[in-house]
Parts: structure tokens; sequence; C-alpha cells
């Protein structure tokens, strides 16, 4: 029973995490119909933000994190403008392949300027866990959930209260008649890539200090991320925020239970088994994509 | 009731409810083995609805359809297209990127008799098949008056011949029903006086055809009976004439013009 | 006129091992020349059916490990009394087996798939290849997990005086020529046939092609195996000439590669997987003999891919089509066009 405590406890911290990566996907995905491949790109990039902020310049650690934030957002516009902006109106196949170019150059610019050695995050918290009965868990880890938490909300608030939220919002709904009322569909998919960007971003940078940092971690990262998003259904933020919790207890339960090498299959596994019975995702409101 | 030929097509009691929203309250009508019978009504009255439930697009929330006596709600679009109900689409009609003939082709896939290992073999089946099949596209062709433009892109053709590809394709599936999906809207003068005549000749071939429309100008000669459709449910059935004497149609009408709806 | 051309450049490749003496260039060719048949099936199943299957990479690499295991033999518990196992078979039983299996994984992917679409679709089938790659990597009684099998056996076809082995390179080389051309006069014929039109309809007009009477999952289905069975082929092509099969044969990168090779050439075109394959075939090894680092050499690679995609979106094969004839003939692959919106009044 402690055991299985102790999965739900780290499920739930992961799940956090998860989420925010999963919540930026899904509304790229969701709002711009770009089948994102940098995903993990930008929470590879993040993890090295915080490394070279914190390890190389020596920046204060809780100052690092917005800052790495504030970075990944920068790029993601960057990627958006210069690479997206001219394929509007293309097939998706097209988009597509432009994403897995920039995927190509984005990771193997981080292997040549990093080397593929694996990096480490040093953290500013005691080294000795919390302990609360029977379960225990890292301070880092703790840190990293209240922010996943915090990021979150902020994101709901964004998206649900503020006149961009509610623009995107229009924009994924109805393209054309968001167009119609004035909203500039241009500024909003800058807007949602950098953001969605962002998100990977903190994602990255929250848990480059809890594992380590090396080249290939996005793809991890960018492969969960997508089983999020069809868990969730796309462009459902709520559903992401559940999906990402959801998909971490079925790792922590997976692994901890059946077996651990297949942890990362269960992702898919899951999501294989949810779209053959749903196959809009398990809270999708709107109907087949595409 | 006597007298009259069969009701080839029986649409009965449709219901079509999305969520709170209700498209077709309760529809009922039949179109009898080779009339013309034109669907109207204002806009939002159902009419594209009622053509998807019974072409098999859209599931009615009650209600039957029956084709020559069988009951085909619910059955998948392309059974349905197979029994000889085929229907044309109001945009995107044609398969754009590919040539006139090549959508025509398309359009008898049904009549193809040869399988994959005669097209693996090239075996002589399969060079019969296809020729014949590329005998029935020119002879399509010929009767919608389209020869001329078999080589060229279909998405590159004039908006009112593009529709006259869309039905030289629902004809090569070889319908006995034929349902047009407003067939003349956005046309001009003369693309409308031709596809006028396009029908009258599709029908005076033993064709039964139901059409939507929103030219009532063109409903009006072209129809040998009209359902008038509103709110969902049907409020009047007869002639041109009786159609355009009644007060309830009238009244539906209001505020419009008198030769579009 | 191009058929002739096709014929020739056949002929000139035949030759390849009469003058080429270089084994090195040999087994670049014989690589990109099994790259290309994987090409070619994805082609089928995205550029003509306009499926965006983003796993194709599972039916070559489950091509690869049935053909392997088929050969090598193999005994697995299946319950923990229960064992099943093969006693090794020829290596072109190997090959046979492995297009069934893959061709019968295209079924089932092509059954379930169609419930999805689009962008789901894609994930699923990225998802799809992962999976695969993990199973092959913990199923280590039947697969050797990480350590990989080795020692395939090499591939002969014929009784044992008569024997033809296709253990040395130009012998291969000639194989997977021959399998090349064979593959694409399947595809060929399949495509421009009534079968090849239901398929295209299914990707340019869905709706419209069921409003025909044409089964489109029926297609879908046929599509996927005939893709997936091909796919197979060359895996297990790849699982003979290499004789080692390890779990990173279904790594991301490959369909990627695959994709790269088809859109680039020009999806929805015969001879686009050709030109596509034989370019980025070519393009590793230049950038690999002018010295720069394996990374450097990956970026070269995507940045080069988004040039080709911005200023040849529809590929090579088209744009030298176009620039050969006036544009009024039917274009060969297209762009996706919306399908009538059948609920909108």
């Amino acid at each position: 029973m402690d055991e299985f405590l102790q999965h739900v406890l780290n499920a739930i911290i992961l799940g956090g995490t998860y989420a925010l990566l999963g919540i930026g996907l899904t509304l790229i995905f969701g709002i711009m119909r770009v089948v994102n491949f940098t995903h993990g790109e930008l929470y590879a990039f993040g993890a090295y933000c915080m490394y070279a902020l914190v390890m190389l310049l020596g920046v204060n650690f809780f100052l690092a994190l917005p800052l790495a934030m504030v970075l990944g957002t920068a790029l993601g516009a960057i990627i958006e403008l210069l690479l997206l902006n001219r394929l509007r109106g293309a097939d998706i196949d097209t988009t597509m392949l432009v994403m897995i170019g920039a995927w190509i150059v984005m990771q193997n610019s981080e292997q040549l300027i990093w080397s593929g050695v694996a990096l480490s995050i040093n953290s500013p918290f005691p080294a000795d866990p919390l302990v609360i009965g029977p379960l225990s868990v890292s301070w880092t880890r703790v840190y990293v959930f209240v922010i996943a938490f915090l990021l979150i909300c902020a994101a709901y608030y964004l998206i649900n209260r503020t006149t961009l939220g509610k623009a995107m919002r229009a924009t994924f709904q109805d393209r054309d008649t968001a167009a119609l009322m004035g909203v500039r569909i241009d500024h909003i998919y800058t807007a949602t890539f950098a953001l969605g960007s962002g998100l990977a971003a903190a994602a990255g940078a929250l848990l480059g200090p809890v594992f380590v940092v090396n080249p290939t971690m996005g793809d991890l990262a960018a492969s969960k991320a997508f089983a999020i998003v069809i868990l969730g259904g796309l462009g459902n933020i709520k559903g992401a925020t559940l999906g990402g919790f959801i998909l971490a207890f079925v790792e922590e339960i997976g692994a901890g239970y059946v077996s651990s090498g297949y942890r990362d299959a269960m992702g898919f596994l899951l999501i294989i088994l949810i779209l053959l019975v749903r196959p809009t995702g398990l809270f999708a409101q709107k109907e087949r994509v595409g | 009731m006597s007298g009259q030929p069969e009701a080839i097509l029986s649409v009965e009691r449709i219901a079509v409810r999305f969520g709170g929203l209700v498209a077709i309250s309760d529809m009922t009508f039949d179109v009898r083995n080779g009339e013309i019978v034109g669907l109207i009504g204002p806009n939002g009255a159902g009419k594209t609805t009622a053509f998807n439930v019974i072409t098999g697009f859209q599931r009615p929330s009650s209600g039957e359809v029956r084709y020559r006596s069988r009951a085909v709600t619910g059955m998948k679009p392309h059974e349905i297209a197979k029994l000889g109900l085929v229907r044309t689409f109001q945009r995107t009609s044609v398969f754009q990127q590919r040539s006139v003939f090549q959508n025509v082709l398309t359009g008898l896939h049904c009549s193809g008799r040869s399988g994959l290992w005669d097209t693996m073999l090239q075996s002589s089946r399969e060079k019969t098949c296809e020729r014949e099949l590329e005998n029935a596209a020119h002879e399509i062709l010929g009767f919608v008056g389209l020869e001329q433009r078999a080589g060229e892109q279909a998405g590159a053709l004039p908006y009112g011949e593009q529709r006259l590809v869309g039905i030289a394709l629902a004809l090569a599936a070889k319908p006995t029903t034929l349902l047009l999906d407003e067939p003349v809207s956005g046309m001009n003068h003369s693309e409308t006086a031709r596809a006028i005549k396009l029908i009258e000749k599709i029908s005076a071939s033993g064709m039964t055809i139901l059409l939507v429309e929103h030219d009532m100008q063109m409903v009006m000669q072209v129809c040998s009976r009209i359902v008038v459709l509103n709110y969902g449910r049907i409020i009047a059935e007869g002639t041109p004439a009786e159609i355009q004497n009644n007060p309830e149609v009238i009244r539906a009408y209001l505020g419009q013009g008198k030769k579009r709806a | 006129m191009s058929r002739y051309l096709g014929w020739l450049f056949v002929a000139v490749l035949a030759s390849v091992p009469l003058w080429l003496t270089d084994f090195y260039l040999l087994h670049i060719l014989i690589t990109t020349g099994i790259f290309v048949i994987a090409a070619m099936s994805l082609n089928l199943l995205l550029g003509y059916t306009g499926q965006l299957s983003l796993g194709h990479v599972a039916f070559f690499g489950i091509g690869a490990y049935t053909s392997a295991l088929v050969s090598l033999g193999f005994d697995v518990h299946v319950l923990p009394e229960v064992t099943v196992g093969l006693a090794p078979k020829p290596a072109w039983f190997g090959v046979l087996c492995a297009i069934a299996t893959s061709a019968l994984t295209g079924y089932a992917i092509g059954k379930l798939s169609f419930r999805l679409r689009g962008a789901y679709f894609v994930i699923v089938s990225i998802g799809f290849a992962e999976v695969m790659r993990l199973v092959a990597v913990n199923w280590v009684e039947l697969t050797q997990g990480p350590m990989a099998l080795n020692n395939i056996p090499a591939l002969t076809i014929g009784p044992a005086a008569f024997e033809i082995s296709f253990l040395r390179k130009p012998a291969f080389y000639l194989l997977v020529l021959a399998v090349g051309v064979i593959c694409y006069i399947v595809i060929a014929r399949l495509v421009n046939s009534r079968a090849g039109r239901a398929m295209i309809a299914l990707r340019e007009n869905e709706v419209l092609a069921r409003s025909l009477g044409i089964d489109v999952t029926r297609y879908l289905v046929l599509a996927t195996m005939v893709s997936a069975g091909i796919a197979g082929l060359a895996g297990a092509l790849y699982a003979h000439y290499i004789r080692i099969v390890d779990p990173d044969i279904f790594l991301f990168i490959y369909t990627v590669t695959m994709v790269i090779m088809v859109i680039t050439g020009g999806k929805g075109t015969l001879a686009g997987p050709v030109v596509g394959g034989m370019t980025f075939g070519a393009v590793p090894e230049v950038l690999r003999a002018m010295e720069i680092q394996p990374e450097a050499q990956w970026i070269i690679y995507g940045v080069l891919m988004i040039l080709i995609v911005y200023f040849l979106p529809r590929g090579i094969v088209p744009a030298v089509q176009a620039y050969f004839s006036g544009a009024k003939h039917e274009p060969a692959n297209t762009a996706a066009s919306a399908a009538p919106k059948v609920l909108q009044k």
C-alpha cells in the first residue's frame, strides 16, 4: 500500500510537468493544426538554458527558470515567424516536413554545441528528501510540482480570462469567422506557437535539474506530449491537463507493477487503446480532425 | 392513391436533431418513378440535411428512408449509392485535380468488373474492361456535352461546366434516382439554361430526379411536383401552379424576392 | 517515350556491377536501393492514398525481424510452461513470411486506422513504430534485444546443385534492382487501374468518392496492405544483406528518411520516390566524403529539406515535369482538397 501511495505521489508530481508539455502542444496542434515536431526540442532547449544560466553563468536558480521560459517563448516566436508564416494554407504534410527539418536542425545543433554528454544542473535544495509518513519526495520535485501547478493556472487564466485567450479560442473554433470578426490570425498563430513553446521550455527547465540534460531528451518528451494531446483531445487544455496526470499515473503504475522496460511504451499503448474505442480522444468535443 | 406510379423513394417521419438544434422535425414525402421533384424552402429549412439523410451521410434521430421498398436508413453512403440512389454536391462537386475524363472514369468505378489479379497481370480481361469503361466515359461526356473538355483539369473549368462534370460523375455511377443538390446555384443565365436542358434530357431518358434548389424560376419550369420544407417540416406539396398559389408557402417566403427564395 | 527512358535507366543500372569496382559505392547503391523500395511503398500510402503514415518503418522492421527469425529459427516461452518454436527455414521462405506478416499488420492497421484521421492518425502511426521498437528491445527471448539477431543467413535460391547465392555484393545489387523494378511495376499497374483511381479518389475527396459507391475503407485497407507488404519485403532484403538486425531498425529517423525521399521526390508520382531516394541516398555520402561531422551533416540535411519544401513544394519530379510540358496536363500530385462540408446548412 505504501508503495502504491508512493507511486501515486510520484505520478502527481510528474503529471504536473507532463500537463505543461501537453497544454503547450495541444494549443499549437489545436489552433494551428500543425504537427509540431519541434516541441520536444523546445523542452530540451529549456533544460539547456537552465544549464547555461545556472551552471555556466551563475544565475540564481529561481531567476533562471523565468528567463529560460522567456527564451523559449522567443525561440518559438522566431520559428513561427521564420518558417511557418510562409506556409499558411499549405497542406499538412508540407508543414510537417518543414517541422521535421527544423527538428533535425535543432537537435543536431544542440549535439554540436553541447556534445552528447549528459549534463546535470545543481539544485539549491537540500539533498535529503521531504518525508511525510511512509512517503518521501525530494524538495526539488516539490518545487517542480508547485511551479508547474502555478504555470498551469497561469495558462488557464490566459486562455479563459484575457482578450488574447478569447481570440485564441475563437480562432480554434472557427478560424474564418474569427478573422471576419477582426482577429489578426497571423498574430494569434505566432502568439500560440510562442506560448506553447514557452510552456515546453518551462517543463524542460523544471525537469532539467531533476533528471539529466542531453540532446535527445526532447524526443521522449515530444512523444509523451503527443500522447497527452490525443488523450485529452486537440485544443482541449482541460483534457491535456488531465491527460498529463493520467499518463504519469499509467507510467508509474505500469513501470512499478508490470515492467519498467516498457515504461515509455505505456503512453503509446494507452493512447492506441483509447483511440480504438473513442477515435476522438477521451475528452474531445470536436469531431475528427483533418 | 390508385392510378399513380409507385413511390420509388419514400421519406417517412424523418427527424434530425443536433443536440438542442432541430434541423428536421418531421419530414414525410414520396418521390415516384420518373418524376422530377423539387424540394424547396427558405434558407435553413433543412434541405441539405434532408439530402444527407437520404444518401446516408447523416443518421436521422428517428424515421425511415425507403428506396424501392427497401429500408436504407443507417446504411453506409457507398452502399446506398450502389443501390442506385446517387447525389451530386453543391461545393467541391468534382475531383479538382484530375482531368474531366479521369473524373468520369472514377465515377464509373462500380461498373468495373476486373479484379486485382487481372490488374497485376494485365490480362486481356483487364484491358477489355478498361476499354469498356473508357468507352462508357466518352458516352457520358457526349451525353452531357463536355466531350471537348475531356482532357482538361476539372478544377480549372468555369464553374458552370464544373457542375456539369459533377452531374456526369453522378450519371457514371449508374443511378436509378438522381439527387441534385442545388444544380444551378451560382450559375449565370446561359449556364442555367444549359443545365436545365441537361436535366430535362436526363429525365426524358427515364431517370427519377429529386432536386433541391433556390432558383424558383428553374424549379417551376423543370419540376413536375414540388415539396416545400419549412422549419423542418413539409408544409405543402403539389404541382408548380398549386404551390405558387399556396398561402402557407407564400407566407414562408414572405419578404423574399419572387425569383429567388 | 518515358517508358523507353525508364527501361534505359534500368539497363544502365543493371550494367553497374560490370564497371563499378568500388565495393563501398556498390554498398551505398544497395542500401539506397532498399530504401527506394521502402519509399515507393510509402508513396503508395502517403502519396496516392493520402494517408499521413509516419510509422512506416514499423512494416520495414517487422519484415526484417520476421525474415531473420524464420531463417534463424526461434524458441520462445509464451506461457511459463509453453514454448513456441520454429526450426530454421530457407532464407527465401523467410522473405515470403516477411511479406505476409507485414501485409497482415498492414491489414490490421488499415482496418483500425480508418476511424482516425489527419493528425490523430499521424501520432498513432508514430506510436505504433515506437511500440514495435520497445517490443524488439524488451522481448529479449525472441529478438535478442539490443544484442541483435546476428549471423542471419544469406539469401540463396534454388535446389542445392543449382543454388544461386546472393551473398556477394554484385549479386545482391542485381537482386535489389530486380525487386525494385518488379515493385515499381506492381505499384504502377495498381495506381493506373480502377483500384488506383479509387485510392486517388479517396485521397482527393473522400465524401465524393463514397457518394459514387466507392467503398473507401476497402481501398484504404488494400493500399495499406500492399504498401506494408512491399515495405516488409524491403526489410527482409535488408536483413539478409546486412545480416544483423537490431531494434534500432524501428527508429523514427528511418521513417523520416523515407518521408523525405517521397515528398521531396514528388509524392503521388511514380518516379518521385526513386528520384528522392537516390538524391537522399547520395547526399549523406557526399557530405561524409567532405569530412563533415555527422551532426553538421544532419543539419545540412534538415536545411536542404526545408529549402526543397519551400522552393519545390510538390517535389522534384513534378517540378521537372512542369518545366518540360505546360501545366495543362493533369498534375500528378496535389494539395489536400477540402471535402464538401456535408453538414453545412
